[in-house]
C-alpha cells in the first residue's frame, strides 16, 4: 500500500510527470486559441534561456522566488503554513528602503547592502511575529492571520508611501530614487564570465545571497539543534512536548526566520531593480513562493529548482505574450496556474499509479 | 464469490499456499502455508516483524502476494484490494481503529454501505440489522452514541459490528486486546466465542500466549517470515509456543532478586491535576519511590495513570501538591529541566510521544537529549557523535535491524520500543518513569525489556512503572499501588492475591471489602 519508492522516483520522476501533465493541459489551452503549443514552448524556452538578457531576467525572477519559497519551506518544517510571504516581503521592502534612504549619502554600497538586508529581514520577521504570537499563545490559525496580514501590509504601505515616504510635490507614489551607493551591483560582469551579455536585465547581487540562503536554510533544518527542534515540532507536536521543546518558542522563532527570509526578498526589487520604494514590492512573489515550496518539497535544492522553473515561466511567459498576440498576458497566468495546480496541489495524483507500477516491476525482478 | 460457496464442511475456510512477499531487501513472507478450518478460532502468533501483519494484509487485499495462492472455501480467489476482500466475506479489525470519532455508532457502521442517496432509509435498515447483530453476538452498543465518547472496548465492538454488517464470514483481529482492560478482553473473548458458535471463522493475531491458549482452537506460529508450526491449541503449551516463536527457550517469568531500597528519589505529595477540560484527573496522589526499587501502578486504563506520568515528567502543570526528584522539589518544571535532574520517561504511547516515526532511528536516539553537549557542536548537531550513540544504543538493546539510518516507522513495534528504552536508560537517569513498557511488543522483546528494567533497579535507580497488564505490574514491581479515579486506593505486596488487587482496581477499598 505504501511501500517506499526509490528517491529518484519520488523526487525526480513524479515531479516531472506532474510538470508534463501541466504542460499537456496548457498545450491544449494554447491549441484552443489557435496557436501551436510546440511553437509556444519554443518561444518560452528561447525567451527564458535563448539570449543573455533573457537569462538575466529569468534569474532575476528566480531570485525573488527562492527567498519566498524558502520562507514558506522553513515554516512547513514546523508544520506552519505561512501564507503571508507577500505581506512580509512588502514590509521587508520598507525595511530595505528605509535603510538605504538613511545611509546612501554616507556609506558605500557594500556596507549599505548588509544593513539593508538586515533591515529587510528584521521588518519581514516582525511582520510575521504577530501572527506567530497569536498562533502560539492564542491558537489563532496562522493561515488566517498571515493572509489577513497581507492586506494590512498592503494598506499600511500605501499609507506610508503616500504620506511619509513619497517625495513632496510629485505625483508618483514612490520614494526618491536611491543614490548609486544605495544600489546592488548587477551581475553583468559575472555573467560575462560565462560569455553572456545580460543587457538591461536587472539580475543583481541578491541572486548570490539567495543561493547562500539556500545553503543556510539547509544547514539550519538538517544540521542545527534548532532545525532538529523545528522538525520534531512539525512532525509530531506531542513528541516535541515530551522532549521538552517549547511550542511557543519554536512557533515564534520559526516564523521569525520565515518572515525574515520573505523580507530579504525585497532586496531584489528595491535595491537591485527599481532603486526606490514603490507600490506592490512583493509583486506576487510571496504567493508564488507557496507553490515553489510545495513543488520543491520544502527542500532548498527543490526550492531553488522550482524557483528557476517559475522564473522561466515568468520571463518566457512575458516573451510569449509579446511574440504570440493570440496569447495574452492572462493566458500566461493561466499556464502558470496550471503548473501550480498540477505540481503543487495535485502532487499526489500520479503517485498511486507510479507506486503500483513499481510494485509490479519489483515483483517481476526477483522472480 | 460468496454465491459459489461449496457446502463442504471439510473444505478450509481459508487456505493460503506458498505465499511470498518481499519489500525491497526484506522477505516478509516466505512460502507461507496456512489452513484455517471454517467455524474455528485460529490464532497466529509470532514476534513483531515475523510477517503476521503482512500475511493478513495480503489476505485483506492491502498487499498483493508476489507468489502463492489464496483459496476461500476451496475456491481460488484473487484479492486485489480490500473491497474485494469485503465482497468475499473477509472483515478486519485493525489494531488502530478506523472509525470516524465525531460520528455515531450507526453512522460509522453504515459508512460506505449507505445504500442509496437518501440516508434515512439506509439508517433505518442499519439500525434494524444492528439490533439483530447485537442480539446474536452479544455485541451491545448504543447505536446513537458518538464513537469518540465511547471507551476503547466499545469502539472495538463497533469495528466488529462494521465487519459483520458488511457480511463478514471471516473476521481478522489484529492485536485486539492491546488496548483493552482485562474485563473488556474477557468480554471480547465471549463475543468471539459467540461468533464461532454461529459458524464464523476468526483469525486472531496476537503475541499474548495466554489469550491464544484461552480462546483459540488451533494456532500457527510464524518466525522470520516463515510458518514454523501449526498446533491444536489443546495439544500445546505457552512454553512450546514461545520457544517456536523465538527459536530458543524463553523465560516467561521475570527472574529477579529481592529489592534493596535506598533513599527516596522520587516523591509525589498530594498531587492534584485538572486537565484542559476542567476534569480533575489526579485527586491528591502521594507516593514515594526509593532507589533500587520498582513501584508499579496497577489500574484500569483511564484512572489517572497517564496524567500521573505526564505530570511527573513535567508535561502537565500541577494544580496542587508537590513533586520532588532526587530531593529537589518543584511545583512547575518542564521536561527538559527534569531530564537534566536525572528523570527519564518512557511514555505510554511511543508513536504519539516517544518517537517521531518519520525520522531516522538515529534522530530519535537523541529526542529530548538533543541539547546535551555530547550531541552538539555549538549550535550544530554533532552528527558523528549522534550516529555513534545511536549505534551503541541499538547494539546494547539488540534493536533489529541495527541500522541508525533506517526510518523509525520501518521498525517493528518491539524494536521501536527498544529504541525508546535504550535512549532513556542510556541517558543515565536516577529516576525512570515507564508507561506500558511492553504494549504491542513481542515475547522475545518483552523478556529483554523486563530484564533491562530489573538491571536498572539493581543498579540502584528508582523506577515507577505504569501498566494496564496486571501480570506485568506484579511480575516486575516490588510494591504495587492501585489507582482508581485519580486516587491511590492502596498498596499491596507484589505477591498479593490477584483478586484482591482486582477489587482495588474497581474502586473497592480494603475496608469496604
Amino acid at each position: 500500500m505504501n511501500a517506499p519508492l526509490p528517491n529518484w522516483v519520488d523526487l525526480g520522476l513524479i515531479p516531472m510527470l506532474n510538470l508534463a501533465a501541466a504542460f499537456l493541459v496548457a498545450g491544449l489551452v494554447v491549441l484552443a486559441v489557435g496557436e501551436s503549443p510546440i511553437e509556444a514552448v519554443q518561444v518560452i524556452l528561447y525567451g527564458a534561456f535563448g539570449f543573455g538578457e533573457g537569462i538575466g531576467f529569468t534569474l532575476f525572477y528566480t531570485t525573488s522566488f527562492i527567498f519566498t519559497g524558502l520562507a514558506v519551506a522553513v515554516a512547513f518544517h514546523a508544520g506552519l503554513f505561512n501564507i503571508g510571504g507577500e505581506g512580509q516581503a512588502y514590509i521587508g521592502g520598507l525595511g530595505v528602503g528605509l535603510m538605504v534612504l538613511a545611509f546612501d549619502h554616507h556609506l558605500p554600497w557594500w556596507l549599505i547592502a548588509p544593513i539593508a538586508a538586515l533591515g529587510g529581514a528584521l521588518f519581514g520577521a516582525l511582520w510575521a511575529l504577530i501572527p506567530a504570537y497569536l498562533q502560539a499563545t492564542r491558537g489563532s490559525h496562522i493561515v488566517i492571520t498571515t493572509i489577513m496580514f497581507n492586506f494590512i501590509a498592503a494598506s499600511l504601505m500605501v499609507w506610508l508611501l503616500v504620506n511619509v515616504v513619497k517625495v513632496p510635490g510629485t505625483m508618483s507614489v514612490e520614494s526618491r530614487t536611491f543614490l548609486p551607493e544605495g544600489r546592488l551591483p548587477k551581475l553583468g560582469g559575472l555573467m560575462e564570465f560565462f560569455g553572456l551579455d545580460i543587457g538591461g536585465a536587472p539580475l543583481n547581487a541578491s541572486f548570490l545571497l539567495a543561493l547562500v540562503a539556500c545553503v543556510a536554510v539547509w544547514l539550519l533544518i538538517w544540521r542545527t539543534r534548532l532545525g532538529y527542534e523545528i522538525r520534531v515540532f512539525g512532525a509530531n507536536p506531542s513528541a516535541a512536548r515530551y522532549a521538552g521543546i517549547n511550542p511557543v518558542r519554536i512557533t515564534i522563532v520559526t516564523m521569525l526566520i520565515s518572515g525574515g527570509l520573505a523580507g530579504l526578498m525585497a532586496l531584489n526589487p528595491v535595491m537591485g531593480e527599481q532603486h526606490r520604494m514603490f507600490l506592490d514590492i512583493g509583486g506576487g512573489a510571496g504567493f508564488v513562493g507557496i507553490a515553489v515550496a510545495l513543488m520543491g518539497r520544502a527542500h532548498p535544492v527543490g526550492v531553488a529548482l522550482a524557483a528557476l522553473l517559475f522564473g522561466v515561466l515568468y520571463q518566457g511567459g512575458a516573451e510569449l505574450a509579446f511574440e504570440m498576440p493570440a496569447i495574452t498576458r492572462d493566458m500566461v497566468v493561466v499556464i502558470q496556474g496550471l503548473v501550480v495546480l498540477f505540481a503543487g496541489a495535485l502532487e499526489f495524483m500520479f503517485r498511486p499509479t507510479v507506486a503500483r507500477l513499481f510494485a509490479l516491476r519489483a515483483r517481476e525482478k526477483p522472480a | 464469490m460468496p454465491g459459489s460457496v461449496r457446502l463442504d464442511a471439510r473444505a478450509a475456510a481459508i487456505e493460503l499456499s506458498g505465499i511470498d512477499k518481499r519489500f525491497g531487501a526484506v522477505q516478509a513472507n516466505r512460502a507461507v502455508d496456512l489452513r484455517v478450518e471454517a467455524g474455528t478460532i485460529h490464532g497466529i502468533v509470532g514476534e513483531n516483524g515475523a510477517g503476521k501483519s503482512t500475511l493478513m494484509s495480503i489476505l485483506y487485499g492491502f498487499y498483493e502476494a508476489d507468489a502463492g495462492e489464496i483459496r476461500l472455501n476451496g475456491n481460488l480467489v484473487s484479492i486485489p484490494d480490500s473491497s474485494a476482500a469485503i465482497r468475499l466475506g473477509i472483515g478486519m479489525v485493525h489494531q488502530h481503529f478506523m472509525l470516524v470519532e465525531p460520528f455515531t455508532v450507526l453512522e460509522n457502521v453504515m459508512l460506505g454501505v449507505e445504500g442509496g442517496r437518501r440516508l434515512s432509509a439506509g439508517k433505518a435498515r442499519a439500525r434494524k440489522e444492528l439490533l439483530t447483530l447485537a442480539r446474536d453476538y452479544d455485541l451491545r452498543v448504543d447505536p446513537d452514541a458518538v464513537v469518540g465518547d465511547l471507551p476503547v472496548g466499545l469502539q472495538q465492538r463497533v469495528e466488529i459490528l462494521k465487519a459483520l454488517y458488511r457480511g463478514a464470514e471471516t473476521l481478522i483481529l489484529d492485536e485486539p486486546t492491546g488496548v483493552l482492560t482485562p474485563d473488556e478482553a474477557d468480554h471480547l473473548f465471549r463475543i468471539l466465542g459467540r461468533l464461532r458458535a454461529q459458524g464464523k471463522t476468526v483469525l486472531l493475531i496476537t503475541h499474548k500466549l495466554r489469550e491464544i491458549l484461552a480462546i483459540t482452537d488451533s494456532v500457527s506460529v510464524m518466525r522470520r517470515g516463515e510458518m514454523v508450526a501449526t498446533r491444536r491449541t489443546a495439544e500445546t503449551s505457552a512454553e512450546e509456543l514461545a520457544e517456536l516463536m523465538v527459536g530458543r527457550r524463553v523465560l516467561l517469568r521475570v527472574d529477579k532478586g529481592p529489592a534493596r531500597p535506598g533513599k527516596v528519589l522520587l516523591s509525589v505529595e498530594n498531587a492534584r491535576v485538572v486537565d484542559e477540560h476542567g476534569v480533575e484527573r489526579l485527586r491528591g496522589v502521594s507516593l514515594d519511590v526509593r532507589a533500587g526499587e520498582i513501584v508499579g501502578i496497577a489500574g484500569v486504563a483511564g484512572n489517572g495513570q497517564s496524567e500521573l506520568l505526564e505530570t511527573i515528567a513535567g508535561m502537565r502543570p500541577l494544580t496542587g501538591g508537590r513533586i520532588s526528584v532526587g530531593g529537589e522539589t518543584w511545583e512547575k518544571a518542564d521536561p527538559a529541566q527534569l531530564r537534566l535532574k536525572g528523570l527519564a520517561h518512557v511514555p505510554e504511547d511511543r508513536h504519539r510521544m516517544g518517537l517521531v516515526t518519520t525520522f531516522l532511528a538515529k534522530e530519535n536516539a537523541i529526542l529530548g537529549y538533543h541539547g546535551r553537549p555530547a550531541y552538539a557542536n555549538g549550535m550544530f548537531l554533532d552528527r558523528e557523535a549522534i550516529l555513534q550513540a545511536s549505534r551503541a544504543q541499538m547494539e546494547a538493546y539488540d534493536v533489529r535491524p541495527p541500522d541508525p539510518e533506517l526510518k523509525t516507522a520501518n521498525f517493528s513495534g518491539g524494536n521501536q520500543q527498544k529504541i525508546v528504552l535504550a535512549r532513556e536508560i542510556t541517558a543515565g537517569p536516577e529516576v525512570l518513569i515507564v508507561g506500558q513498557p511492553t504494549r504491542g511488543v513481542d515475547v522475545g522483546a518483552i523478556e529483554a525489556i523486563h530484564r533491562r528494567l530489573i538491571e536498572l533497579r539493581d543498579a540502584g535507580k528508582a523506577i515507577l512503572l505504569v501498566s494496564v497488564e496486571l501480570d506485568e505490574v506484579r511480575a516486575l514491581s516490588d510494591r504495587v499501588l492501585v489507582m482508581f479515579d485519580g486516587r491511590i486506593m492502596g498498596e499491596r505486596d507484589a505477591s498479593a492475591d490477584e483478586r484482591e488487587i482486582g477489587l482495588l482496581m474497581s474502586g473497592v477499598t480494603g475496608e469496604a471489602a
